[in-house]
C-alpha cells in the first residue's frame, strides 16, 4: 500500500503510536488490559451482559443513573489520584543532581491530566450524580424531566472519560496544564495529538454536561410535588438549581472556547495564535468565565449536601433557610463577576483588578453567613456523630482556612506574590478536597442507605474520614509554606536542596489520603459483606427531614406511590410530627419511561467522532457523524417509550413494605 | 504604610514560625509592602475565622446528643438579630480590606513607577529608573539594557536602590517573570508589551524564575538576580561590554530557537530597536511590524485584507483538515528525537518541543528506551 493510502486510512496513527518505549505506561497498560480483560470474562461467565444492558445501561431510571455517575467518578477518581502520587514522587525525589524518574514529556502530561480529571471526570460526575439521585426524590417526583436525556448525558460524560484514558495508551495527553492556555495549546507549540484528546473529551463531555443541567433545571422548576412552593424546597435542591443555572450558562462558553481552539488547529483560523491577528488573552478571559463558575458549580452542591447533614444530624430545623437561598443566589451572580482574578498578573489596569478583587471578596460574604448558618444549625442542637456529620465538622474547620486564603489570593498585590505559586495549589485544593470532596464523602455516606438500604460500615469510614483529614492536611500545609518561600507550580525539577523536607512531608500526606481512598473502598466491601447486619427497613435511618426519607430503601422504580402533597420546608419531619399514615390501599398504574439503548449508542458514535478527529481520520469521522444522524433521527421514530406499571405490581410492591414496616413494630 | 512595618513583627511571628519564606522577607521595598499586605489581610479576616472555627468545636462538643443537660430547640430556626450580625460582620470586614485592596492595588500596581525607594525614603527627583527590556525565549530569559547597550542571558544584574522599569514581552508562549525577593510577577505575551516597576534595597543574590508553564524546558527556565551597587553595577557593565559577542537579529534569531539550560551569554553590543522588533513581531526577516501595518490602515482604510485572511506562512502550521495525507505526519507515544536533542527555526516543528531526555534504568534482557 503507499504511504498517502495508509495516510488516508489510517490518520495521523501509527504503530509508534503506541507506548513501547515506555516502561512506566507499558507495564500500566499490561495491568489495565488484563484487569479489563478478565473483567470482560468474569462479566461474560457469570452471564452478566443482558442484565447490565437492560438493568444498568439503557435504564432511564434517574437512581440507576445517578449510581452509574458515582461509579464513572470513583473510578476515575483512582486514575487521577494516581497521577497525583507520581507528581509527588517526583517532586519529593527530583532535586539537584537527581533527575526524577519522569522526564518532562510525561510528567507535563501527568499533571494536565491529573487537573482534566479530577474536575471534569471525578468532581463533576460525583456531583451530578448525587444531584441526578437525590433531586427527584426530594421534589417528589418519578423522574427526571427528560429521562432518556439523563441516559443519553451520562454516556455522553463517560465516553469524555474514555477519550481521556484511551490518551494513556494511544499516543498521549495534552502538556499544556489543565486550561490549555493559547498560545501553548496552538498548533505552533502542540502540534501533537495531546491537546486534540483534550478537546475533544471535553466537548464530549461538555454535551453531557450542558444537557445534564437543562434535564435537572426543568425537572426542579417543573416537577415539584404540590405544594413545594420554591421556599419549600429543600436547599440541597436550591443548590442543586442555582448549580444547573451556573452549567447552563456556563458550559456554552467552554464548548465555544474550545470550539474557536479547535477552528485553529484543524482549518487554520487564528483565534488565539500570535500572529494572523490572533489573540492568546481572549482564550484566557474566555475559558476563566467559564471556569469561575465552574468551581462554584462543584462547591454549591456541596454546600447543599451540609446544609441537610448539619439539620439532620443536629435533629433542628436549618437555622436561617432564608438567607441561606439568598446566599446561594448571590454566590450564582457574583460567580459571573469575578473571573479575572485569575489573571491579576496579566497587566489589567490597577481600577480592573480592584474591581475583580473586590468582587471576589464579596463571594465571601455570603459563603461566611453559610458557614455561620450551618454553626447556628448545630446550637442548641442534639448533635449525632455519624459519619456524614463529621464530614460536615471537618469541612467547616477546613474550608475557612481555604476560604481565608481565597481571599488572600483577591487581593491583586497579594497575588502578584502568590499567582501561579504552590500557595495557590495549596489555597485550591483546601476549598476543593476540604469542600466539594469531603462533602461528597458526607453525601455518600448520608445517601447511601437510601441507595442500597443499608449503612455504610462505621468503623471502616472512620479510618478513611480521619486518613483524608489528616492527609489533606500533612499534604498541604508543606505547599502553603513552599508558596510563601517563592516556589511556583508545575516544576519538574528544583535546584534548591533545603526544599526537599517539604515536598517529602507532602509526599507522606499523599500517601496517607492514598490509605484513606484505600480504606473507603475497604469501607464499601465490608459494608456490602456485612449488609445483613447494616440493613435499614425504614427507609429513614437517619430520622431524616425530606421527601426522600419518606419512601422505601432502595425506593422502588416509580419512587413515590402517590405524589406527597407538600405542607412544610421540612417535608418528611412533618409528615412524621403530624403522625400522616402511609397510604395501604388505591393504588393505581403508574406511568413511567421505557429504557432505551439510544444513548449509549449515540455517545459511542460520538467517541468514535472524537478518535477519528483527533487521529485525523477524517473518512472515520464523517461516517461517525452520519452514523450518528442516522441514530438521532431514527430514535425519533421510537414511539415505544412508555410503559404502565400496573396497580396490582405496585400494591405487591407497597404491601411488602407495609409488612416490613409492621414487623420492625 | 511604614505604621505598618512597625506592627508587622506580630502578626508575623505565629504565621511564619521561622521559615525561610523569601516572599515574606523580601529584598525589595514593592515586595516589603506587597508581603506587609499579605499580613494586615490574613489579621483582618482571621478576626472573623478564629471565632469561627472556635465556635465551631465549642458547638459541635457542647451540643453532642449525648450530653443532656445542654439545651435543645429543635425548631429554633430563625433570629433577626443574629441574622444581622452574620451578614453584617463579614460585610464589616471585606469594607475595610475593600478599601485596603482599592488603596495597595493603586499603590502597588506594576505599571506605576514607584514613588519611594524604602519607607521614608522617596526616590531622589534627579534618578533615572534603569530600563531592562525582558524578553521570555523559550526557554531562557534575555534581558536587554537599552542604556548601557548590553544584553544578557539568564543574568540579570540591577544596583541595589535604583528604580528599575522593566519592560516584557515574549517571543512565543507565556511566561511569568517573577524575582520574589524583588517583586510580584508578571506576564510576558507575545505580541504585546507589559510593565513593571521595581527596586532592591539589599545587595546580594537572588533568584528569579519564569512562574508561567511555558513547554518542556520550563523547569529550568531560572536566572539569577545579582543586585549589586553602583560601582559594581558599572564595573559589570563594562566586563559585559568587553565580552565581544554582539546581538544582532540574526545571533536573536539562533537565540530565539528553543533551548534548555542555557548558560549565561554575555553581549557587549545589541542592535537598536531589537526588543520594539520582538514586540510588534517582525524580528524575521520580511515580517511587517504591527505599528506600520496599523499606521498603513489608519492612513488608508482597507488597503490592508483582513490580517486573517490569508494563507499560511513558510513555516506555519496548516490546519489538519487542510493537510494532505502526506502531511498528517504521525504522533508517536513518544515524541522524544533520538540522538541529541535540536531546535529548529520552523515552530510547529516537534523536535522544538520535546529537548528533555532523561535515561531511565534499562529494565532487564530490554534495550535502553529513548526517552522523551
Amino acid at each position: 500500500m503507499s504511504d498517502t493510502l495508509i495516510k488516508t486510512i489510517f490518520g495521523r496513527l501509527t504503530l509508534e503510536s503506541f507506548p513501547i518505549h515506555e516502561p512506566i505506561v507499558l507495564a500500566t497498560f499490561v495491568v489495565v488490559a488484563l484487569g479489563g480483560v478478565a473483567l470482560l470474562l468474569a462479566l461474560t461467565y457469570f452471564k452478566l451482559w443482558g442484565y447490565l444492558w437492560k438493568e444498568w445501561f439503557t435504564s432511564v431510571d434517574h437512581k440507576k443513573i445517578g449510581i452509574m455517575y458515582m461509579v464513572l467518578g470513583l473510578v476515575m477518581l483512582l486514575r487521577g489520584f494516581a497521577d497525583a502520587i507520581m507528581m509527588r514522587l517526583q517532586q519529593a525525589m527530583a532535586f539537584g543532581a537527581n533527575e526524577g524518574y519522569l522526564n518532562a514529556h510525561h510528567f507535563d502530561q501527568i499533571f494536565t491530566a491529573h487537573g482534566v480529571i479530577m474536575i471534569f471526570f471525578v468532581a463533576m460526575p460525583f456531583v451530578t450524580g448525587l444531584m441526578n439521585y437525590v433531586v427527584p426524590l426530594q421534589i417528589g417526583a418519578r423522574d427526571v424531566s427528560f429521562p432518556f436525556l439523563n441516559n443519553f448525558s451520562f454516556w455522553m460524560t463517560a465516553a469524555g472519560a474514555v477519550i481521556v484514558m484511551a490518551s494513556l495508551f494511544v499516543g498521549e495527553f495534552a502538556r499544556t496544564g489543565w486550561l490549555a492556555m493559547a498560545p501553548l495549546s496552538g498548533l505552533d507549540y502542540s502540534p501533537d495529538v495531546g491537546v486534540d484528546y483534550y478537546i475533544w473529551a471535553l466537548q464530549v463531555a461538555g454535551v453531557g454536561t450542558l444537557l445534564s443541567g437543562v434535564n435537572l433545571l426543568a425537572t426542579i422548576v417543573k416537577m415539584r410535588a404540590p405544594g413545594m412552593t420554591m421556599m419549600k424546597m429543600p436547599v440541597f435542591t436550591w443548590s442543586a438549581l442555582v448549580t444547573n443555572v451556573l452549567i447552563v450558562a456556563a458550559f456554552p462558553v467552554l464548548t465555544a472556547v474550545l470550539a474557536m481552539l479547535s477552528l485553529d488547529r484543524y482549518v487554520g483560523t487564528n483565534f488565539f495564535t500570535n500572529t494572523g491577528g490572533g489573540n492568546p488573552m481572549m482564550y484566557v478571559n474566555m475559558i476563566w468565565i467559564w471556569g469561575h463558575p465552574e468551581v462554584y458549580i462543584l462547591i454549591l452542591p456541596a454546600f447543599g449536601i451540609f446544609s441537610e447533614v448539619v439539620s439532620t444530624f443536629s435533629g433542628k430545623r436549618l437555622f436561617g433557610y432564608t438567607s441561606m437561598i439568598y446566599a446561594l443566589i448571590v454566590i450564582c451572580i457574583l460567580a459571573y463577576l469575578v473571573w479575572l482574578h485569575h489573571f491579576f498578573t496579566m497587566g489589567s489596569g490597577a481600577s480592573v483588578n480592584s474591581f475583580f478583587g473586590i468582587t471576589t471578596m464579596i463571594i465571601s460574604i455570603p459563603t461566611g453567613a453559610k458557614i455561620f448558618n450551618w454553626l447556628f444549625t448545630m446550637y442548641k442542637g442534639r448533635i449525632r456523630f455519624e459519619l456524614p456529620m463529621m464530614w460536615s465538622i471537618a469541612f467547616m474547620l477546613t474550608f475557612v482556612i481555604g476560604g481565608m486564603t481565597g481571599v488572600l489570593l483577591a487581593v491583586p498585590p497579594a497575588d502578584f506574590v502568590l499567582h501561579n505559586s504552590l500557595f495557590l495549589i495549596a489555597h485550591f485544593h483546601n476549598v476543593i478536597i476540604g469542600g466539594v470532596l469531603f462533602g461528597l464523602f458526607a453525601g455518600i455516606n448520608y445517601w447511601w442507605p437510601k441507595a442500597f438500604g443499608f449503612k455504610l460500615d462505621k468503623k471502616w469510614g472512620l479510618v478513611s474520614f480521619w486518613c483524608w483529614v489528616v492527609g489533606f492536611w500533612v499534604a498541604f500545609t508543606p505547599l502553603y509554606i513552599l508558596g510563601l518561600m517563592g516556589v511556583t507550580r508545575r516544576l519538574r525539577h528544583f535546584d534548591d536542596p533545603s526544599l526537599q523536607i517539604w515536598f517529602i512531608i507532602a509526599g507522606i500526606g499523599a500517601a496517607i489520603i492514598a490509605v484513606g481512598i484505600a480504606a473507603f473502598l475497604i469501607q464499601i466491601f465490608v459494608s456490602v459483606r456485612n449488609r445483613e447486619q447494616l440493613r435499614d427497613f425504614t427507609g429513614d435511618p437517619w430520622d431524616g427531614r425530606s421527601l426522600e426519607w419518606a419512601t422505601s430503601s432502595p425506593p422502588p422504580e416509580y419512587n413515590f406511590a402517590f405524589t406527597p402533597v407538600i405542607h412544610d420546608l421540612d417535608a418528611w419531619y412533618d409528615m412524621k410530627s403530624r403522625e400522616a399514615a402511609r397510604p395501604t390501599t388505591g393504588f393505581r398504574d403508574i406511568h413511567m419511561p421505557k429504557s432505551t439503548g439510544a444513548g449509549v449508542i449515540l455517545a459511542g458514535l460520538s467517541a468514535v467522532i472524537a478518535m477519528a478527529m483527533i487521529w485525523y481520520i477524517w473518512w472515520l469521522a464523517i461516517l461517525g457523524f452520519v452514523g450518528l444522524l442516522v441514530v438521532a433521527i431514527g430514535h425519533t421514530f421510537n414511539y415505544d417509550r412508555d410503559f404502565h406499571i400496573p396497580a396490582e405490581e405496585v400494591t405487591r410492591v407497597e404491601n411488602l413494605r407495609t409488612q416490613a414496616l409492621a414487623a420492625r413494630g | 504604610m511604614s505604621r505598618l512595618s512597625r506592627i508587622t513583627p506580630f502578626v508575623a511571628l505565629p504565621l511564619l514560625g521561622g521559615c525561610n519564606t523569601v516572599v515574606m522577607n523580601p529584598a525589595g521595598d514593592v515586595a516589603r509592602q506587597q508581603a506587609d499586605l499579605i499580613l494586615w489581610s490574613t489579621g483582618l479576616m482571621l478576626l472573623i475565622i478564629v471565632p469561627v472555627m472556635i465556635l465551631t468545636v465549642l458547638f459541635a462538643w457542647r451540643y453532642r446528643a449525648s450530653n443532656k443537660d445542654a439545651e435543645y430547640l429543635p425548631d429554633w430556626d430563625h433570629s433577626t438579630g443574629l441574622e444581622l450580625i452574620i451578614w453584617s460582620a463579614p460585610l464589616l470586614i471585606i469594607i475595610a480590606l475593600g478599601a485596603l485592596t482599592w488603596v495597595a492595588t493603586h499603590t502597588l500596581d506594576p505599571y506605576r513607577p514607584i514613588s519611594r525607594l524604602a519607607p521614608g525614603k522617596a526616590v531622589p527627583a534627579n534618578q533615572r529608573p534603569l530600563e531592562v527590556q525582558v524578553v521570555s525565549l523559550d526557554w531562557k530569559w534575555l534581558f536587554i539594557y537599552p542604556e548601557q547597550g548590553i544584553a544578557t542571558v539568564n543574568e540579570l544584574v540591577v544596583p541595589a536602590n535604583r528604580q528599575v522599569r522593566f519592560r516584557l514581552t515574549s517571543s512565543s508562549v507565556m511566561n511569568t517573570f517573577y524575582v520574589p525577593a524583588m517583586a510580584g510577577m508578571i506576564y510576558t505575551m507575545a505580541g504585546m508589551e507589559t510593565k513593571l516597576h521595581a527596586v532592591l534595597n539589599r545587595t546580594g543574590q537572588f533568584g528569579g524564575m519564569s512562574a508561567n508553564y511555558s513547554g518542556a524546558g520550563f523547569s529550568y527556565m531560572n536566572f539569577t538576580t545579582h543586585s549589586v551597587d553602583q560601582a559594581g553595577f558599572d564595573r559589570w557593565v563594562d566586563g559585559v561590554r568587553g565580552s565581544g559577542l554582539q546581538l544582532r537579529r540574526d545571533e536573536y534569531l539562533k537565540l530565539e530557537k528553543p533551548s534548555e539550560k542555557v548558560p549565561v551569554i554575555r553581549f557587549s553590543a545589541v542592535e537598536s530597536g531589537l526588543f520594539d522588533r520582538i514586540v510588534q513581531l517582525c524580528a524575521h526577516p520580511g515580517e511587517t511590524c504591527m505599528g506600520a501595518t496599523m499606521a498603513h490602515d489608519g492612513h488608508q482604510p482597507g488597503s490592508h485584507p483582513p490580517v486573517n485572511d490569508r494563507a499560511p506562512r513558510a513555516g506555519e502550521p496548516k490546519g489538519a483538515l487542510l493537510k494532505d495525507p502526506g502531511e498528517k505526519g504521525s504522533s508517536p507515544h513518544v515524541t522524544a528525537p533520538h540522538g541529541q536533542p535540536h531546535g529548529n527555526r520552523e515552530p510547529g516543528n516537534d523536535s522544538n518541543r520535546n529537548m528533555t531526555r532523561l535515561e531511565l534504568p534499562a529494565l532487564p534482557g530490554t534495550a535502553r528506551a529513548a526517552q522523551g
